[in-house]
């Protein structure tokens, strides 16, 4: 004991809220060591974030309140130093990176500037801070580093600022990182790169670096050790490979059969009549060409994932078929008539066949209605489709469907978890008895457990009512379980497009090859490989 | 940058256009000048010689002509009253307002600033409570009550300060300390909004992260981020103070713009209104515009 560089004893914190005491952790205790990589792995609500919290002294006391537990760092207990003390170890010996780089960078202060701070309070004169963040700029992969210092964090994209918080972490070379979610809204090809560099990083400086994740692929691409949350207290700890391959507690059992990319993969529907056959689409906003030429089938009763990195166009794809946006050129056939060419009541019609569910189940629904009035609102438009006496049996149905209750539907959006808002939102699409549903990243903010539970819903819904989709998504692993066929999209053409077993197994074309190399596999060993694998692609 | 000057400029013209066709017409709808002028009892005679003298008897349509044509040439006429240019009585009268309105907004912008800021710090705190309770009794207090009350207080009782004018320092305070309250609870309750989102944001816990200390993150990073909507509420306030502080400037018998306007309504002096409607409006345009370059400023992802 008292031999490690951070070792976190028995500690719980407890919010202090309107409804009462939330145990946010109980009892928790773990270390981290000099060179080394220890994962706390959990899922929303878990409490992986609070002790790193409580570390880095981010926690707002009152509502908060530390009521147990030692923070030693080096042999010291940070919880009995005074604000000031903690002050000097923040930034400088202990250093946080975050989810979601460009609302943790302050907008209105040039990234130089920012980097320059972390050193300056710390006791660098601003010329020598000035000069060793155009150094850690250049290390962390920025180019034009002079200028980049001089430019504001809207100026960069995501993968990039995400390299800018890990310059000004860095800044002072700590003993110990701290990354909370540090891949998680970025791309995969650029999630692998930041890995990477964080990696690369580690090794150099021999620091400690606790990466806080709900991916089991980032845990088995970097950790050593792993720390399983759940309900606020630890299940289980263990090498990333004992946990992966001989998990013990139930719910890290759980938590690893519910990865996706494990299954079986579809062997596709029966050759037909395609459903919806879309002719060189293209979408142009004013120069800028975001879709060139897009042309694809989707027959009926069959899920077709559409693949790609931000900015490929998958979105912009979907928006124009849906004419939410008009295209530019081009011809969606469906039913024998061009969706581009419909009459305003034509459209109006067509909107019925085709609907979209949303990433964002919490931003989708409107806080202010209830359950019955978001699934409804469908018939109060298209009053062609149901009495208003059959209204409350049909919601009752489709909740029933979908796997929640018919009570459920006086209820408001807010009283529901994630994973419900998805299935509320579903209903609502299910309501006009679509043929077709788009699904746009409709999975992406779930957990992993609950997400295999939404593809199992949207698989039962496809058998039992025909439906086809269109999946769009950037999880691979998800897309690999779940999809018949596969289009890969980049910069706004399709490169490639083919069975999901044909793009998973025998990708043709380099960046599907480049993209399944940076997609994290649950399995370290797996994952290994995968790495050995993208080390020769790379050269 | 340059075409939004350009832009504003443009779309300023066409609404002090608008102004001056309203002023004008609204002015002659309240009655013939000659009749406040002239004696009750005096001859036809004199009347037709002050119509002719000052271009009465034309169509209004001429005469309206004719003022725009003086106005091209910043000619706002002769003030009837007073037999000067009727530019020149306006701007006198505004320099007194437009110091009264600086000095009374930057005390109004610092302390509202400062104590909206620490408010927002420990939200529910002693010192929150106490500023938020005297914010929203200044923001509601009215005006010409606080004034005479100050008047009764200060002069009257106390004899400490004079109850009108512009002699000497002590004359300042009263005008400036009325004109103070509103804005300032107005102002400190938007700060102390802002600032409450903005110390609850990511990057400030990125700051802390880093180990900057309080001061610093609330008067470096946090406020910065929470001056945009604030901008917006000084620049309201302060073309309040701007356009005449009609009711702290009548009790207190400030020579300033407000009481001129209202003087010169009163007496039918148009050149002297009209002048003053429209330096008072050019003046608003200008900080309009200052609050627009304050914002672009301040945030480096507006740009014009």
């Amino acid at each position: 004991m008292g031999d490690h560089l951070l070792e976190v004893q028995d500690l719980s914190v407890t919010f202090h809220t309107v409804r009462g005491p939330v145990h946010a952790v109980r009892d928790v205790s773990w270390h981290l060591d000099r060179g080394e990589v220890l994962a706390i792995l959990g899922e929303s609500g878990s409490g992986k974030s609070v002790s790193a919290s409580a570390v880095m002294d981010l926690i707002d006391i009152p509502p908060g309140e530390i009521s147990s537990g030692r923070i030693l760092f080096e042999g010291r207990d940070l919880l009995t130093m005074s604000r000031d003390e903690r002050r000097m170890i923040n930034g400088k010996r202990i250093a946080m990176i975050f989810q979601d780089p460009l609302s943790h960078l302050n907008p209105v202060y040039s990234v130089g500037w920012q980097i320059e701070e972390t050193m300056v309070i710390h006791g660098t004169s601003r010329s020598e801070a000035r000069a060793e963040t155009v150094r850690l700029l250049r290390k962390v992969g920025i180019p034009d580093p002079e200028g980049a210092a001089k430019k504001y964090p809207h100026q960069f994209s995501g993968g990039q600022r995400q390299r800018l918080m890990i310059a000004m972490a860095l800044a002072l070379r700590p003993d110990v990182l701290i990354a909370d979610e540090p891949t998680t809204a970025l791309d995969v090809t650029v999630q692998a790169q930041i890995l990477a560099l964080l990696e690369e990083l580690q090794t150099e400086t021999g620091m400690g670096l606790l990466i806080i994740t709900h991916d089991l692929g980032v845990v088995a691409e970097m950790a050593h050790r792993v720390v399983v949350m759940n309900g606020g207290q630890i299940v289980e700890t263990g090498s990333a490979a004992q946990v992966y391959h001989t998990p013990q507690h139930p719910y890290t059992q759980k938590l690893i059969a519910a990865a996706p990319g494990q299954g079986d993969m579809s062997l596709g529907v029966a050759e037909q009549e395609p459903l919806l056959r879309l002719t060189d689409v293209k979408k142009n906003y004013g120069d800028f060409a975001a879709l060139k030429g897009i042309s694809f089938d989707l027959l009926a009763g069959e899920t077709l994932a559409v693949v790609g990195e931000s900015g490929s166009g998958k979105s912009t794809m979907a928006k124009v078929l849906l004419r939410l946006e008009e295209a530019s050129g081009g011809k969606a056939e469906y039913e024998g008539r061009d969706l581009f060419a419909l009459s305003p009541a034509e459209l109006f019609e067509m909107r019925r066949d085709i609907q979209m569910v949303f990433q964002d189940p919490t931003q989708s629904l409107n806080p202010g209605m209830s359950v019955y009035d978001l699934i409804s609102e469908a018939w109060v438009i298209h009053r062609e489709i149901l009495s208003k006496d059959k209204w409350k049996a049909r919601v009752a149905e489709l909740l029933e469907q979908v796997g929640l209750q018919a009570e459920h539907m006086h209820r408001y959006p807010h009283q529901f978890s994630g994973g419900q808002r998805q299935r509320i939102a579903i209903a609502r699409a299910l309501a006009l008895e679509p043929r077709i549903i788009v699904c746009d990243e409709a999975v992406s903010a779930l957990d992993v457990s609950i997400q295999a539970q939404v593809i199992e819903l949207l698989d039962s819904l496809r058998q039992e009512l025909g439906l086809s989709y269109i999946f769009i998504a950037h999880d691979l692993p998800v897309v690999r379980d779940f999809a018949d066929r596969v289009i890969v999209m980049q910069g706004g053409e399709i490169v490639e497009q083919g069975s999901v077993r044909q793009i998973f197994e025998a990708p043709r074309m380099r960046y599907t090859q480049e993209l399944l190399a940076a997609s994290l596999n649950p399995d370290p060993e797996v994952q290994a490989a995968r790495r050995v694998k993208r080390l020769e692609m790379a050269q | 940058m340059k075409s939004f000057l350009t832009k504003r400029a443009y779309a300023s013209l066409i609404s002090l256009l608008f102004l001056v066709v309203a002023v004008f017409f609204l002015s002659r709808l309240t009655g013939d000048p000659t009749n406040l002028y002239l004696p009750v009892d005096a001859s036809l005679e004199a009347r037709e010689n002050f119509r002719a003298l000052h271009g009465l008897n034309d169509p209004l349509i001429v005469q309206f002509g004719r003022y725009l044509a003086d106005l091209a040439m910043l000619d706002f006429g002769e003030s009837i009253r007073r037999s000067r240019p009727a530019l020149d009585v306006v701007l006198e009268a505004f320099e007194w307002t437009l110091i009264l309105a600086a000095i009374t907004m930057a005390i109004v912008t610092i302390s509202a600033i400062v104590i909206g800021s620490l408010a927002a710090f420990r939200v529910g705190g002693l010192f929150d409570r106490t500023a938020t309770f005297f914010s929203l009794i200044g923001a509601s207090a009215p005006d010409f009550w606080i004034a005479i009350v100050a008047i009764v207080l200060f002069s009257v009782n106390l004899g400490w300060l004079p109850t009108s004018g512009t002699g000497t320092v002590w004359h300042w305070i009263m005008p400036i300390g009325v004109l103070f309250i509103r804005p300032f609870g107005l102002i400190l309750q938007v700060v102390r909004g802002s600032m409450i989102t903005a110390l609850g944001s990511a990057y400030v816990k990125t700051a802390r992260a880093k180990g900057v200390a309080s001061r610093p993150i609330i008067f470096v990073h946090a406020l910065r981020n929470a001056m945009l909507p604030v901008i917006t509420v000084i620049g309201d306030q302060a073309a309040a103070i701007l356009n005449g502080a009609v009711v702290v400037e009548t009790i207190f018998g400030f020579p300033g713009v407000g009481k001129l306007m209202i003087d010169s309504i009163l007496q039918r002096d148009f050149a002297v209104v009209l002048a003053a409607i429209m330096v008072t409006a050019l003046a608003i345009f200008v900080m309009n515009l200052l609050i627009d370059l304050a914002y672009s400023v301040l945030d480096p992802r507006i740009r014009y």
